[in-house]
């Protein structure tokens, strides 16, 4: 890469519309390398999807692309103008928790909570595709969320405390 | 699942509320909604993006630089390299012998040689890629063996420390004698949140930082001396943190951020993507450790024989400490009455090292254990029995000569894991992806062998070797808003995700009998918390509480007293009132605000501690904690695949004073154990590291870990704040030994080295 490439004039060039947990979100002067998650973070002021890796490794970015759960560090994110954009700050609104959030709190599957919003995403999806996923579905859904803190069992506890309030709700 | 007892000490009304019950995290419902900031969450105005340029090799003279190419971009504001330095050149926690930027040498792959500011991060990493730096590469010294002859590679030398440890008769013989050379790979910390903060310059020509760290008053020390401030103008604030487990101890992002903030009068962040990160922070010590134990026919140790080197890489960070806990505890929680150790920390052309959690203590309990188990083979004998027979205990003598004064309850932890119970066997139609090799279906169940091993840690609790050790806590009491009190709790220690707000809310509350406490962001406007490590803040941090809150408490029975025309010591506090002691009146806390808020700032320290004399001899440590650990594990030999089953422990942890946080700092531990045991590691190449990523250093995921079996043992520690022992290290101490164990049981291998890879159980003759 020429330094010539690398001028601000080339950067600040795009302009295009995110559909995020709802809304339209135009983004100008956008340089067209940038992930789905760069722009959330920094463009539209959605930090809630994480940047552990940035190499599609740690899941801690995981949003809903047209339903389909992504790395958003791993899309761009010009590429996602037209799609619906789910992130974590779309699960809730503002002063309330979902039923998943609630047991990661009462349950103690949260310490430094950097890989948690990912793998909030990653259980509601799992939870939405299949209400009745066991404890090895769930392993092998989230075996793509990193965590370095709490070794998984908070979060195991979680889920399976998600599950029975679901089941007594249903009944 | 443990069963915790509740702490009887705990039951005195005026401790009554929080103490000892599993408080809910008060950061826990914005970590899930993706509402906490985190220091790479960050945003200011007109703030502008930093990068660094680092070394691609270990070692090399650096014959010309030019940043010209970097300050043609548009959108580039600032390049900065040592040239451009007005402070000090080097930094460092206990030595300063790290340059800021590389000076005329590079010493290690991923050394900082340059920082650029520019308005993109893009714009940032390109200008940083374009400085053209001429390098003449010299051969790297990667051998930590060859170091501590071979010529110096930096002007302190290539020996951070010799420590010898002479105790009883250094040349005592046993009956049975068994020796063995084992090694330990570099394990990384990899906390999630990447080193990142943002550096604002003020208006009085100072900066404010906001970063994520474990010890906020020792970054400020070691950057106003490189920025040449005075550390008044030099203010840090805690940001949110990704985790650290050692890794954030040494400064990563600091001084250059501060720099570039100072230099284009802007905000400049700074974040560091996964593969800066694996550069950006030192790892664990890579070790290898040469071991003879003697031992009488019937079992007792009679001596420990013991040499090993640790590869500190090029620059010393904490490898004088890492040392010297590495051979203190060497023998592993046995009594020894003879011991001879040599630990050698060295300098290298490899990466740094550092702290990481157990830090010291696990190298050498990975051999150690390794060490007891090969004895208990030649002896016939149990290995659990053993360790039982020789298991440390109150009043022994360690091999520094201290004597024990603390809890000590080894064999206790021993005999409480050794009867948790075992899981069952493995099921002939067991689902695919619960054999070894997982998801991709490789081990038949019929192939795989099950092994059982057996582990016993311990480390030292806070600082030693005369460190004077503290923790400053300010506890404000007021009427709030709503004419309730209130407290606010304001400390420098750094929460990194092990819960310490939850305990010093609840301290607060039980302390003053209050329900509003409002813990301060930490920051450097109060005095020193220490480093969150060494398992210290809940005892340190948390007994700087207890002592501002008592402070507070007697202003508060003071005024009660004046109301009601008594002496002080004839009124109590309990459950929110200030009560006389035969509860015939009493004064709300509201009311005894009423005269205004009281505060009180108070230092806590712990016991003295002595530095080590010639011979390693002196008492060095103030408080210990032990663990026992055994491990189940699922092995085909011909693929060399592991599935870890089951991990039960038995940990010493004083008193619970939050037991879902112990559970979960237990859980977390020994999942870094178990990355140790079989995955983890950064792999190097000459001094280069060839696996900068999470798609090739592997981290335990949520199907390689496996139920963690726990139980405490709860015996109050003296002299520590309501008799809690720090938790969050013994899990990551003894747990790869335990794994390990179970490897060399089920498949007969000696397996010397950790982590165990693959071809070390498939291909080993």
């Amino acid at each position: 890469m020429s330094s010539d490439e690398a001028t601000g004039a080339d950067q600040a060039t795009e302009r295009y519309t995110l559909s995020v947990n709802g809304t339209d979100r135009p983004v100008a002067d956008a340089w067209i390398g940038e992930s789905l998650l760069y722009v959330l973070r920094e463009r539209l002021g959605l930090p809630g999807s994480k940047n552990a890796c940035e190499q599609g490794e740690c899941g801690s970015c995981s949003v809903l692309l047209d339903g389909v759960l992504v790395a958003s560090c791993c899309v761009l994110a010009a590429d996602a103008a037209g799609s619906d954009v789910r992130t974590v700050e779309g699960l809730s609104p503002e002063g309330e928790l979902t039923d998943v959030q609630r047991a990661f709190v009462d349950q103690g599957a949260v310490q430094c909570g950097f890989c948690i919003p990912g793998m909030i995403v990653a259980i509601h999806d799992l939870l939405d595709r299949r209400p009745d996923a066991d404890e090895l579905a769930l392993r092998e859904a989230i075996s793509g969320n990193l965590c370095r803190c709490t070794g998984y069992g908070r979060v195991f506890a979680a889920f399976h405390a998600v599950k029975q309030e679901r089941a007594r709700a249903s009944t | 699942m443990p069963a915790p007892s509740m702490p009887s000490t705990f039951t005195r009304k005026r401790r009554a509320p929080g103490l000892g019950e599993s408080v809910l995290r008060p950061d826990a419902p914005a970590k899930t909604k993706g509402q906490f900031a985190f220091s790479s969450d960050l945003w200011m105005e007109g703030m502008l993006w930093g990068a660094t340029l680092r070394s691609p090799h270990p070692s090399a003279r650096i014959r010309s630089l030019d940043p010209a190419p970097a300050l043609a971009i548009g959108g580039v504001h600032a390049v900065i390299t040592n040239d451009d330095l007005w402070g000090s050149r080097t930094y460092g926690l206990e030595h300063h012998d790290q340059p800021v930027f590389a000076d005329q040498v590079v010493r290690y792959h991923g050394e900082p040689v340059a920082a650029v500011a520019a308005d993109h991060p893009e714009i940032a990493r390109r200008a940083a890629a374009a400085i053209a730096v001429d390098y003449e590469v010299l051969d790297p010294l990667v051998d930590s063996e060859a170091a501590i002859t071979a010529p110096p590679i930096h002007p302190d030398g290539n020996l951070f420390r010799h420590l010898k440890i002479r105790f009883g008769d250094p040349g005592a013989r046993g009956e049975v004698v068994v020796e063995g050379d084992y090694e330990v790979g570099m394990q990384d910390q990899a906390f999630l949140g990447p080193e990142s903060g943002l550096a604002v310059p003020s208006e009085d020509g100072g900066v404010e930082l906001y970063v994520a760290t474990q010890w906020l008053h020792v970054d400020r020390d070691q950057i106003a001396a490189c920025l040449n401030l005075p550390r008044e103008k030099v203010r840090l604030t805690l940001a949110g943190t990704g985790g650290a487990f050692g890794g954030r101890e040494d400064l990563s992002m600091q001084i250059h951020a501060c720099l570039l903030a100072l230099v284009t009068r802007r905000p400049v962040k700074m974040v560091y993507s996964r593969e800066e990160s694996f550069f950006g922070h030192v790892h664990r010590h890579p070790a290898r450790l040469w071991y003879r134990h003697h031992a009488t026919r019937d079992g007792r140790l009679v001596s420990v024989e013991s040499r090993m080197v640790f590869d500190g890489g090029a620059y010393a960070s904490s490898s004088t400490a890492v040392i010297s806990n590495a051979c203190a505890f060497a023998p592993g929680p046995y009594f020894v009455p003879n011991a001879k150790v040599d630990g050698y920390a060295v300098r290298t052309n490899n990466p740094p090292c550092g702290a990481m959690r157990g830090f010291g203590a696990v190298q050498t309990s990975f051999a150690a254990e390794a060490q007891m188990d090969k004895l208990a083979a030649a002896l016939g004998m149990d290995p659990v029995e053993l360790r039982l027979a020789n298991a440390l205990k109150q009043h022994d003598q360690l091999i520094t000569g201290q004597v024990i004064i603390g809890t000590a309850p080894v064999a206790e932890c021993i005999t409480a894991c050794r009867d948790l119970p075992l899981p069952e066997p493995l099921a002939a139609d067991a689902p695919a992806l619960s054999l070894p090799g997982g998801a991709g279906l490789t081990a038949l169940a019929g192939d795989v062998r099950r092994g059982v091993g057996f582990a016993v840690g311990f480390k030292n609790l806070g600082f030693s070797e005369g460190f004077d050790d503290y923790s400053t806590a300010r506890v404000r009491l007021e009427l709030g808003p709503a004419d309730e009190p209130l407290a606010t709790v304001h400390l420098a220690t750094a929460e990194v995700g092990q819960g310490f707000v939850t305990v010093a809310m609840q301290i607060a509350r039980a302390e003053l009998g209050v329900r509003e406490v409002v813990v301060q962001a930490a920051d450097t406007q109060v005095g020193s918390a220490g480093s969150t490590s060494a398992s210290r803040q809940t005892m340190m941090s948390g007994g700087a509480i207890q002592m501002a809150c008592s402070a507070v408490r007697e202003v508060l029975l003071e005024r009660a007293a004046l109301d009601l025309h008594l002496a002080p010591a004839d009124m109590v506090l309990e459950e929110g009132e200030l009560v006389t002691r035969d509860g015939g009146a009493s004064v709300s806390l509201a009311d005894a605000l009423r005269a205004g808020p009281i505060e009180a700032t108070r230092e806590f320290h712990h016991a003295p501690t002595e530095p080590l004399d010639e011979n390693g001899q002196g008492n060095a440590h103030w408080s210990l904690a032990f663990a026992a650990h055994r491990a189940v594990v699922d092995v085909d030999p011909e693929l060399g695949l592991v599935k870890v089953v089951q991990v039960a422990t038995a940990q010493d942890i004083g008193k619970a004073l939050n037991p879902l946080a112990v559970t979960g700092q237990i859980e977390g531990g020994i999942a870094q154990g178990i990355g140790l045991a079989v995955m983890e590691e950064i792999v190097l190449d000459q001094g280069k590291v060839r696996n900068p990523s999470f798609t090739d250093y592997l981290l335990p995921t949520a199907l390689d870990m496996p139920p963690v079996v726990q139980t405490w043992i709860e015996q109050p520690e003296r002299g520590a704040p309501y008799g809690a022992k720090g938790v969050g290290e013994p899990p990551t101490v003894s747990s790869t030994g335990a794994v390990v164990a179970a490897i060399r049981q089920a498949t007969g291998l000696p397996l010397r080295r950790v982590p165990v890879r693959p071809d070390d159980i498939a291909l080993t003759p």
